[in-house]
């Protein structure tokens, strides 16, 4: 059942204020939740003033300039600031999205920064994704096959065959899609989830795959597949542009076509 | 450490709603409004089936400000739901799930519920 309301620790309460230095003028406010298990406190959120004329133009390069010169004590995950990693997937400015790739100038007003929602939060912007990678290692993410591979060479497929995986391989499982879907905020314990299902198609229409009939019976289940309604949120806020919903409607359609 | 004590993100408060969703939801509100409606209609019915005086008083419930209200409620209830039912059908045969297509469709669909709620009221007998 669906519960709208965030439980009595998870409220935000009022924050800190942290003002730039005098001698700044270009000044850009950052909100951002924090939250700190070791404080026993509730989460809240802290705003920061910074200085944009010595700030890179994305929100990873804010993020890293208040936890470099302002706020040590920020917590968030980064790494190869380039959106192929996905650690720095948070809810900007009401959109899931990459902190790395999205640029600050793009946002209107205050730079609203949250953690992935609906998750449990670790630390600060940092949540935690055990339940997440959980469902994608369920849908088996790994090639099986009934036959031996050939003797001298690849498993080789036509052009075609693998133009059929080149998006749904592309996913970086970053899970903005899937913390962006309602569904999955109301029923993640049994909804895979809009990125463990473009993983999972990935595979069923793989030329190269023998089990798409195992992988099907897994997902005939009135939740793990059937609980997409077709809301969108995961395809409006893909950072890599791929496309889950697309995904989940072919594996659906392939479901149907397969009794006939 | 214990992770039951983890505090929750937020999520219907903070997150921007795409037309998409906002369309979704409201094709559920409008569902669970028809199914209410069904009963007043059924009322109607039953009432018209019965006698004078209840058929009478239905009517006049219905004739008044709230029960207009309700009535011009439910044909944009019943316009949208169908619309969007007819939208949810082109999804399911595997069409239109382009971010650009599922985005003019939420708009095209919205406004045609609005168009035909409108012509419902101006152009009846």
């Amino acid at each position: 059942m669906a519960e709208f309301r965030l439980p009595k620790n998870s409220r935000i309460t009022r924050g800190k204020h942290f003002p730039a230095d005098s001698g700044a003028s270009n000044i850009r406010k950052f909100a951002v939740y924090r939250y700190d298990p070791a404080s026993g406190e509730n989460p809240r959120v802290d705003t920061y003033d910074v200085d944009m004329d010595t700030c890179g133009p994305m929100v990873l390069d804010a993020l890293i300039k208040i936890k470099n010169e302002i706020d040590p004590t920020l917590t968030f995950r980064r790494s190869c600031r380039e959106g192929i990693c996905g650690s720095c997937a948070m809810n900007i400015d009401g959109g899931n999205t990459l902190a790395c790739t999205r640029a600050n100038d793009e946002v209107e007003g205050d730079v609203k920064i949250y953690p992935l929602p609906h998750m449990p939060v670790v630390k600060d912007l940092v949540t935690d994704l055990t339940n997440f990678y959980a469902q994608y290692a369920s849908i088996k993410p790994w090639l099986q096959s009934r036959t031996p591979p050939p003797p001298d060479q690849e498993r080789l497929q036509s052009k075609a065959d693998q133009e059929l995986i080149n998006e749904p391989a592309a996913c970086i499982l970053c899970a903005c899609c899937s913390t962006s879907c309602p569904s999955y905020w109301w029923n993640s314990d049994r909804y895979l989830g809009p990125a463990a299902l473009l993983a999972s198609y990935r595979w069923l229409v793989d030329s190269r795959d023998d089990a798409t009939g195992e992988r099907l019976d897994e997902l005939e289940d009135p939740f793990r597949l059937y609980r997409c309604h077709t809301i969108m949120n995961c395809t409006q806020t893909c950072p890599k542009g791929l496309n889950p919903a697309k995904a989940i409607a072919e594996t659906k359609k392939m479901m149907v076509e397969r009794k006939f | 450490m214990s992770n039951n004590d983890r505090p929750l993100s937020p999520h219907l408060s903070i997150y921007r709603w795409p037309i998409t969703m906002t369309l979704s939801i409201l094709h559920r509100a409008t569902g669970l409004a028809l199914s209410v409606g069904l009963i007043v209609l059924v009322a109607w019915l039953f009432s018209a089936a019965s006698d004078d005086a209840s058929y009478s008083l239905i009517l006049a419930a219905l004739d008044s400000v709230p029960g207009r209200v309700c009535l011009i409620g439910w044909s944009f209830a019943f316009f949208f739901h169908l619309s969007n039912g007819i939208r949810h059908l082109v999804w399911d045969a595997g069409f239109g799930f382009e971010k650009h297509q599922a985005n003019a469709s939420a708009w095209f669909v919205l406004v045609l519920a609005l168009i035909l709620t409108t012509a419902f009221w101006v152009l009846r007998p």
